[in-house]
């Protein structure tokens, strides 16, 4: 239902400015091929400069790819772009034309604009105020609110006007507990009621590996995976996840540590490691047991996460933490 | 929406086949010229009541302030009509052009005309909108100006029912160039910065009594929208307006409006297509 094929966007080099250095051409989009199937809640997954909003811009119309087709539902995005808007409803990351009203106009103005006459626009905006639990805030400006509750007045004003499918950049970025929950029963509701697909932006794995049908991973604009996070995950299913904190310098002097630094990837004294079972177990005994055990502060056993997933396919975002940014 | 149905909900993790893509969905219906306007407006007038009313104060008292002071140097006739009448419309000038500007040079820069261009909405639906609630935020501060500068200078006010059609005309001229800067620079420093430039070039070309300027300036002062919204109202304090005339300048204003909004509005098509 929604196909991407060969998808090529490039953004032109920069010149140098005063306090900003030049910035080489990049290749955001780097021949991607995807297929979102009807009624699916797909994700797409990478780190920061992956190209994941470069791609759902596309997909949306905003941005025209220098090179491949984008087909949805029957209808050719690349050539008809305006037709976007009346099949997909869009949360992008910024806010800044909703900020100065209040979260019931913001949602009402939006569903106005979706093509819904002002009764039909202010049903829905109850509607989906009352269900995201906005009602209490509709009175506020968004720019009067904390960053979670407006990202959710943007929701909010992204669900008014039922579309087919809902492309949303990020959003639970900054929500607490109670409204991500809020977020999830919305779109599971409009999926099980609607058949809506969902497209979504992501780089919380936890997040991804629980609400996500399939995901596909990008990296430097290319798809480097792409299948259910079950699936993704048995890619390193016969390996574990260790971490090992010091308290100080690690004991490279006890002949097993040395040995395991090799596998690891040390970040500060933390050590993260990804290993067999067997030999797992032998390292956990190794440094729980003998004279490192004096200069161990913390460890953890865990199965892999979509995390591992993204590093063991070769993933090379910057810093350890690379995907997760709960 | 009958060709999505419940069945192609996968819940088993998204192994269901793929839907095939023989019919092409029907598309939502987009939003109509009028009532999408109507919804920007309203969204746009209520934005000024939260952020822009302080400015509109400080529109206000700057014509006042700049009435006062000519009030040393000018001593009635021709030259008091054209200092109330440019002050009046100065009012326009700071809102629609200036601030217009800014609004739209940041929108545009923080992204936030993606928001407009993800919805089924006309192009000229959205620049209107704004174009016209920020017109209308001038009313107030330019009557008041009008009526306070006819005090100031002892001229009648029986003729200042034209405003009604200054403000508006004005407006649509100021505002559709307003809009076009600021959706046309290509940073939002220069969009605010030639909107400041706009609005200092109707300040001095439309304060300034018109027979004491050099004559290069009175050919800018002719290119200026916003003079023909001066001239039409300078002529109204005249005992027996030459009532063609203010048609003829108010007809000037009208164009140039049609003009501009027209170019304001390919300048956001422009802007909101990459």
């Amino acid at each position: 239902m929604c196909t991407v094929r060969g998808l090529v966007k490039t953004y032109p080099a920069a010149r140098a400015r005063r306090g900003v250095p030049a910035a080489p051409a990049v290749r955001a989009s780097d021949g991607i091929d995807l297929t979102v199937r009807r009624g699916e809640l797909f994700g797409l997954l990478g780190p920061n400069g992956a190209g994941k909003t470069t791609l759902v811009r596309q997909l949306t119309g905003l941005l025209r790819p220098d090179q491949g087709s984008v087909r949805l539902l029957g209808h050719d995005l690349v050539r008809h772009p305006e037709r976007a808007a009346r099949l997909v409803g869009y949360l992008g990351q910024e806010s800044t034309a909703l900020d100065e009203l209040t979260v019931a106009l913001a949602a009402e103005t939006t569903g106005r604009l979706r093509g819904l006459d002002t009764r039909t626009a202010r049903a829905e905006r109850d509607a989906v105020l009352d269900e995201l639990g906005l009602a209490e805030l509709a009175g506020r400006p968004l720019k009067k609110l904390s960053g979670g509750q407006r990202r959710l007045a943007c929701l909010a004003a992204a669900l008014v006007g039922e579309r087919p499918m809902l492309v949303l950049d990020e959003p639970t970025t900054g929500m607490d507990p109670v409204a991500r929950r809020a977020v999830w029963a919305a779109i599971d509701r409009r999926r099980a009621e609607r058949g809506t697909t969902v497209l979504l932006v992501t780089h919380n794995v936890i997040e991804a590996e629980t609400v996500l049908d399939r995901v596909a991973v990008l990296e430097r604009g290319k798809v480097i995976a792409c299948d259910t996070p079950a699936g993704l995950k048995a890619l390193v299913a016969d390996e574990v996840r260790v971490e090992l904190v010091w308290r100080t310098d690690p004991p490279l002097d006890v002949p097993e540590v040395a040995a395991l630094h090799e596998h690891a990837r040390a970040q500060g004294r933390r050590w993260r490691m990804r290993l067999a079972p067997e030999q797992a177990r032998a390292a956990i005994a190794a440094v729980t047991g003998g004279p490192a055990f004096a200069a161990l502060d913390d460890f953890t056993l865990a199965t892999p996460s979509l995390e591992d997933v993204y590093l063991a396919l070769g993933g090379h975002a910057e810093g350890t933490e690379g995907l997760v940014k709960a | 929406m009958t060709a999505v149905s419940l069945e192609a909900v996968p819940s088993d993790g998204g192994r269901t086949a793929p839907a095939p893509d023989a019919e092409p969905a029907p598309l939502a219906p987009g939003a109509r010229l009028l009532p999408a306007l109507g919804a920007v407006y309203r969204a746009q007038l209520s934005r000024a009541r939260v952020a822009r009313i302080p400015l509109l104060f400080v529109a206000t008292f700057q014509s006042i302030g700049i009435m006062v002071l000519m009030r040393g140097v000018v001593d009635g006739g021709s030259e008091a009509r054209a200092v109330v009448s440019g002050s009046s419309v100065l009012v326009v000038a700071f809102v629609a052009l200036n601030l217009l500007a800014q609004y739209f040079g940041q929108l545009r820069a923080s992204g936030g005309l993606d928001h407009y261009a993800t919805l089924p909405v006309p192009p000229a639906a959205v620049v209107l909108g704004a174009a016209a609630a920020y017109a209308s935020f001038t009313v107030p501060g330019t009557l008041f100006t009008a009526v306070v500068g006819s005090a100031l200078f002892q001229l009648p006010m029986v003729h200042l029912w034209v405003l009604v059609a200054v403000v508006p005309l004005a407006g649509a001229a100021l505002a559709g160039l307003g809009a076009a800067l600021g959706l046309l620079a290509p940073r939002q420093e220069l969009a605010t910065l030639l909107g400041q430039l706009g609005m200092s070039a109707a300040l001095l070309l439309g304060v300034l009594p018109a027979d004491r300027l050099p004559t290069l300036v009175s050919y800018a002062r002719d290119l200026l929208p916003s003079t023909y919204g001066v001239e039409a109202l300078a002529r109204s304090f005249s005992a027996h307006p030459d009532w063609l005339l203010v048609g003829a300048d108010l007809g000037v204003c009208a164009a140039v409006g049609v003009v501009s909004l027209a170019a304001a509005t390919w300048a956001y098509r422009r802007a909101t297509v990459r």
